[in-house]
């Protein structure tokens, strides 16, 4: 999927010459081959007419993090994610895939699941965003938190702040009456959250390790306790 | 990532006039345009954000249909009540689409103008008559498991990706759009995507400052409505082919059938020929065969994607059972 990208004109910010690189040595020799002798389309001619004007002119942002208000000045195309880790120091929200395929960056904004690797921190001034850091009380661990624990819902880990972050927003869909794929009558107004519905909801968010089954197991518990 | 400016659009008619400048682009949901964007694929030099605008809403339409606005998430109206129990195939059908994450951010008019997710479009090494025309098209002899059979050319073979579009063509569904100069447009869905001919990089009949504020979908048709996904994945998949049915059927006969498909096509596929033979007809599988004969006159596989034309057919099958027999 990746490309040549001209390194002259790429000042975005985070690590994306870092994955590509990556993932350019992952993929090995037919990669290079094939940036090598497809150069001539390496950029639409559209934006080559249009990209010498325009400069990146910061924008001032406050975002509402875990109950505290952030001012932040920042390059537009900085993403949610690129906001909280590199300019916040945020890191529970993970970039795994960084483009919304495998749910490792997924926070919550105004109380809603999102990919925060999809979206711009500038399109949410003014917003309210929750991540891992955000969802202990205290020392007290979220439910949820504690359920992955104690049903051993992960094993490298990557993937769980995302997991927990999308357990909660899911959770809350729930409460509210979503329906989901799996749910066989719409029309119901409040489907039970069976494993089936579990698996089908939390299909966003991928775990390498394959720790689904307790992953499931926990938010069961989280779901059936009462908060 | 390419530099690009950023800004808010105050109204509609602000909005759209600014879309007809040179480079620039609209962003909604984004789920779309900045995957697009961090690849280089879409490189707007100008972004107008139209998420405050008010298009968030679903209202009920004096002919007892119901005007959906733009920037309405995936999510909210699949879940409304009213799309739950009277447009129930396209509830089913935003459901099978993307994840929740996404449908949370995606929107209804993102949705409509989505891109195709042809691995070649994304790969800005290899040539792509979408993506850069003239290049050429790298599917007709490359990957094709996941394109298209029908409404195709000799310069592209993308599939269109969404399911929501799928059951909204199934409803006859209309697009409202709004120009720089506040004139209103309603388009007929099944004439809003267009096939790529010699131009597949034109992909809509929207004009350059033409915004979509809406889709409106008619009251509801009677019958039994049914959104079937065949996908790789059990959840989060694109369609390799989809049905979107309204069925009106009683004693073993079919009174009417709307059957629009996903997967197959530039744009979701619907064949007014293969609804009439369906007429009157019983509900067995000589009436549904003549009417998979009629969806998939001309259709043509490029090697990889060859299976999709016994697939549509056998759905089919499956989904004019269910729904005659419910």
């Amino acid at each position: 999927m990746s490309g040549p990208w001209p390194s002259s004109e790429d000042t975005s910010p985070g690590n994306d010459r870092l994955d590509l690189t990556r993932r350019a040595a992952l993929e090995g020799g037919a990669a290079t081959a094939a940036v090598l002798e497809a150069g001539a389309f390496a950029a639409p001619a559209s934006a080559k007419a249009a990209e010498p004007d325009v400069q990146s002119i910061p924008l001032s942002v406050q975002l509402q993090i875990n109950g505290g208000f952030h001012q932040l000045s920042l390059d537009p195309r900085t993403t949610l994610l690129d906001a909280l880790r590199e300019h916040l120091a945020l890191t529970g929200a993970k970039k795994g895939c960084d483009h919304g395929q495998c749910g490792a960056c997924t926070v919550l904004l105004d109380g809603r699941r999102i990919n925060a690797c999809l979206t711009l921190a500038v399109m949410h001034d003014g917003q309210s965003i929750t991540t891992i850091e955000g969802l202990a009380d205290g020392e007290t661990l979220h439910p949820l938190q504690a359920a992955f624990i104690e049903h051993d819902g992960f094993q490298c880990g990557y993937c769980t702040s995302g997991q927990i972050c999308s357990a909660v927003g899911m959770l809350r869909e729930s409460c509210l009456g979503m329906p989901s794929y799996v749910t066989a009558d719409l029309a119901q107004p409040h489907p039970q959250l069976t494993d089936l519905e579990i698996r089908e909801r939390m299909s966003g968010n991928i775990c390498r390790c394959a720790a689904y089954p307790n992953i499931v197991a926990a938010i069961r518990q989280a779901a059936e306790q009462p908060s | 990532m390419r530099a690009f400016t950023y800004e808010r659009a105050n109204s509609v008619e602000q909005a759209a006039a600014a879309m007809a400048t040179p480079g620039a682009k609209i962003v909604a949901g984004g789920t779309n345009l900045l995957d697009l964007m961090k690849l280089q694929v879409e490189t707007p030099a100008r972004l107008i954000d139209i998420n405050r605008l008010g298009l968030d809403k679903i209202d009920d339409m004096a002919d007892g249909g119901l005007r959906i606005g733009a920037t309405v998430r995936n999510s909210d109206l699949a879940a409304d009540e009213r799309v739950r129990r009277q447009y129930g195939v396209l509830s089913r059908a935003l459901l099978a689409g993307a994840s929740a994450q996404l449908r949370n951010k995606a929107t209804t008019s993102g949705n409509l103008l989505q891109r195709t997710r042809c691995s070649y479009f994304y790969d800005v090494t290899k040539p792509c008559n979408k993506r850069s025309p003239g290049s050429g098209c790298s599917a007709l002899a490359g990957a094709n498991r996941m394109l298209a059979i029908l409404g195709a050319s000799s310069q592209c073979i993308a599939t269109h990706p969404s399911d929501m579009a799928v059951a909204m063509r199934a409803l006859d569904a209309r697009v409202e759009t709004i120009n720089a100069g506040g004139a209103i447009r309603s388009i007929p869905i099944a004439e809003f995507h267009r096939l790529p001919g010699a131009t597949p990089n034109v992909e809509t009949t929207l004009k350059s400052d033409e915004l979509i504020t809406a889709v409106m979908l008619p009251p509801p048709p009677p019958g039994v409505q049914i959104y079937r996904k065949v996908r790789d994945r059990a959840s989060y998949a694109f369609a390799l082919v989809s049905v979107a049915a309204v069925v009106d059927a009683a004693n073993g006969r079919i009174r009417s059938a709307r059957l629009a498909f996903g997967g197959l096509a530039p744009k979701p596929w619907r064949v007014v020929r293969a609804e009439e033979t369906l007429l009157g007809a019983p509900a067995n599988a000589s009436s549904v065969g003549a009417a998979a004969d009629a969806v998939l006159d001309g259709a043509q596989g490029h090697g990889g994607n060859d299976f999709k034309i016994p697939l549509a057919r056998r759905t089919l099958h499956a989904v004019l059972a269910a729904a005659t027999q419910a």
